[in-house]
């Protein structure tokens, strides 16, 4: 499971960092998408990567041992929430820049 | 310390929290209610940074547990003498900017007044927060509202700054997020008092995936101070902003410089073992790289606004590479010189939109372009409200003299103080007088300060030449006084700075030395008591 997270979170990146160099705003914005979704599973990676167990205390039974680490996961819920809310907020700006030049060129004119 | 006292510590981020969701509730209709409200708060906030700062002076660092867990656990708010200190800058910054807004730019777009307030939330929280998470969340809150702010006014050239500045920030927040969650791995903590405990105990093999996490980290707020490689955005998001929010970014981009300064000697100063003075050399040689390419730039400035974001950059180079000397008596200068820098610039940005509205009759709200300053534009001009006062260019002369001499760093101002306590701080390590022998690196920054002081006298001569005295038949600029009076209050607070020079130095020495000795700040922390249950009370 490691390596396949590992090659996942490497191809995510690398995708969303090809794409963020490229000259038009909608690549720009996928590229943006696809890196944060790199980041959040790498966040969330680093709480150990544990399958079948809770993050939450059920029972006064067992140890932490048998548990998830719920700190990532908080943390990755927050990180997913500010990072849709900025990119619909790019969005935005994005389809105003295609507005007012008329291009979808980052620079809003045609190199 | 009970009672409503202690809670005071909260009220920067409460206060602007409230009243920038009560701002939102009025349409842009009620301009008049949403400027008295906006005016009120950002007053209340000065009155209350005044109360902490004199708090923080007076005792050992105040902690507020948020949600009443011990440290650890739970989130932490510490006000010290650095945070107090930067919470006060702001706040003053943002009276002035307010009160200039106020004037006319408020009314160029939807929602200025909320997003000023949230955008203060953001900064008071980053300057109070000590935990590494909850600072990304009050950063986010501050990059969120600045990306409206700069938006405000739109036209062409904002929304084409704007989708610039928002990229790269964006990237940048995913660096801190990256380098964030793996000092989480690393460590198991993301309390920054916790981290300096945890940080010398650590297993070497692991100091490596420490190293390679703050190193990913610091990218994040380097972009932020706009360190050289990382700070082209500025260049071109700062002049494109309308005056009043250009000026209170001035000390947006001091949040990234006071993130390193608050972290770098409390993460690697002496306690930290093997990992003691991680990245201070890279701070140094980009401190440096950054000073040099901002007096290129100053150099080769036509447009007012672009050499204040270029002086904005030497600015944040200076206060980066005393960082990385990693020394409390140039820290302790180089405080004085954020402080009085921002003022600078901040009056500065003002100013600029003040003068070029005289030289360029044509530039309406909507849109000012610098780029076409130099052309005549004669048509249209005059009908825009409110009438200006007659001595308007000897006023913006003066105080452009001023603004001057501040960047310059000549006397009588608090830009000689700060740059005298620097110099002072390099040529004599530890006040003998110089006898030890000066390193190479501190002859190459007093080589730099020196040269970017001569590099501003030189531009902001021509500068000044060129609009004050050249034009033959200059229009008068409509300058309302309360507009003159924000920029004309924050040279004053200059020349306050500098005649206090003594008490308020003394203050910086004090910060600086409290932040190269963290253990009052580490055991304010964990000492920190939990506030008693609710009906056990007194």
């Amino acid at each position: 499971m490691p390596f396949l997270i590992a090659t996942s979170i490497g191809i995510l990146a690398g995708s969303g960092v090809w794409l963020l160099l490229r000259p038009r705003t909608y690549q720009v914005i996928i590229g943006l998408s696809l890196c944060s979704y790199a980041v959040n599973l790498f966040i969330f990676s680093m709480g150990r990567l544990r399958s079948g167990a809770a993050p939450i205390l059920s029972s006064e039974a067992g140890s932490l041992a048998d548990y998830a680490d719920p700190v990532p996961q908080a943390l990755v819920l927050t990180a997913i929430v500010i990072g849709f809310a900025t990119t619909a907020l790019f969005l935005v700006v994005l389809l105003a820049s295609r507005g007012l030049s008329g291009t979808d060129h980052v620079d809003g004119q045609e190199p | 310390m009970d009672g409503w006292a202690h809670h005071l510590v909260i009220a920067p981020i409460a206060l602007p929290l409230v009243a920038g969701a009560l701002l939102a509730i009025y349409d842009e209709r009620r301009q008049f209610l949403k400027g008295v409200i906006n005016l009120l708060s950002t007053l209340t906030a000065l009155y209350i940074s005044v109360a902490l700062l004199r708090q923080a002076d007076a005792s050992a660092p105040t902690v507020y547990l948020l949600g009443n867990w011990p440290a650890p656990i739970g989130i932490v708010l510490v006000l010290d003498r650095l945070s107090a200190m930067m919470i006060l800058l702001t706040a003053v910054l943002a009276c002035a900017a307010l009160v200039f807004a106020l004037a006319r730019w408020h009314t160029a777009g939807a929602h200025f007044h909320s997003l000023f307030q949230f955008l203060l939330m953001g900064v008071n929280g980053a300057f109070l927060t000590g935990d590494l998470f909850n600072l990304f969340v009050f950063f986010e809150v501050m990059l969120a509202s600045s990306y409206g702010l700069l938006l405000h006014g739109s036209g062409p050239r904002r929304v084409q700054a704007s989708l610039h500045y928002i990229v790269v920030n964006l990237a940048a927040s995913f660096f801190f997020l990256v380098g964030v969650s793996l000092i989480y791995g690393v460590t198991g903590t993301l309390n920054m008092a916790d981290l300096a405990l945890r940080i010398p105990a650590l297993p070497a093999e692991h100091r490596m995936l420490l190293e390679a996490a703050v190193g990913i980290l610091a990218i994040a707020f380097l972009v932020k101070a706009a360190m050289w490689p990382l700070g082209f955005w500025l260049l071109s998001a700062y002049p494109a902003a309308v005056a009043p929010v250009a000026a209170i970014f001035a000390v947006l981009s001091k949040v990234g410089a006071y993130v390193l300064l608050r972290l770098s000697p409390l993460l690697f100063g002496t306690a930290a073992g093997e990992a003691a003075g991680f990245g201070t050399s890279v701070l140094l040689v980009g401190g440096m790289a950054t000073i040099g390419f901002g007096i290129l730039g100053i150099l080769a400035s036509q447009a007012m606004a672009r050499i204040a974001a270029f002086s904005l950059l030497v600015s944040s180079g200076t206060v980066l590479t005393a960082i990385g000397f990693s020394d409390p008596h140039l820290t302790g200068g180089a405080l004085f010189y954020l402080v009085s820098s921002t003022l600078t610039i901040g009056a500065l940005f003002l100013l600029i939109e003040l003068i070029e509205r005289g030289q360029n009759p044509a530039a309406d709200v909507i849109a000012i372009t610098a780029e076409t300053l130099s052309l005549e534009t004669d048509e249209g001009a005059e009908e825009e409200g409110g009438a200006g006062f007659s001595a308007a260019p000897a006023v913006l002369g003066a105080c452009f003299v001023g603004c001057a001499l501040l960047l310059i760093g000549l006397p009588p101002l608090s830009g000689f103080v700060a740059k005298l306590a620097m110099l002072a701080a390099l040529m004599g390590p530890a006040g003998q007088g110089g006898a030890v022998g000066i390193p190479p690196a501190s002859w190459a920054f007093v080589a730099l300060l020196v040269l970017s002081g001569l590099a501003a006298l030189l531009t902001l001569s021509r500068v000044g030449m060129r609009t004050f005295w050249a034009p033959v038949d200059s229009v008068v600029p409509r300058v309302l006084v309360v507009e003159i009076a924000p920029v004309f209050v924050l040279l004053l607070l200059t020349v306050v700075l500098a005649i206090k020079g003594g008490a308020v130095l003394q203050y910086m020495e004090d910060t600086a030395r409290a932040l190269y000795e963290p253990s009052s700040y580490i055991e304010a922390v964990f000492d920190a008591h939990r506030a008693p249950a609710l009906g056990s009370g007194r």
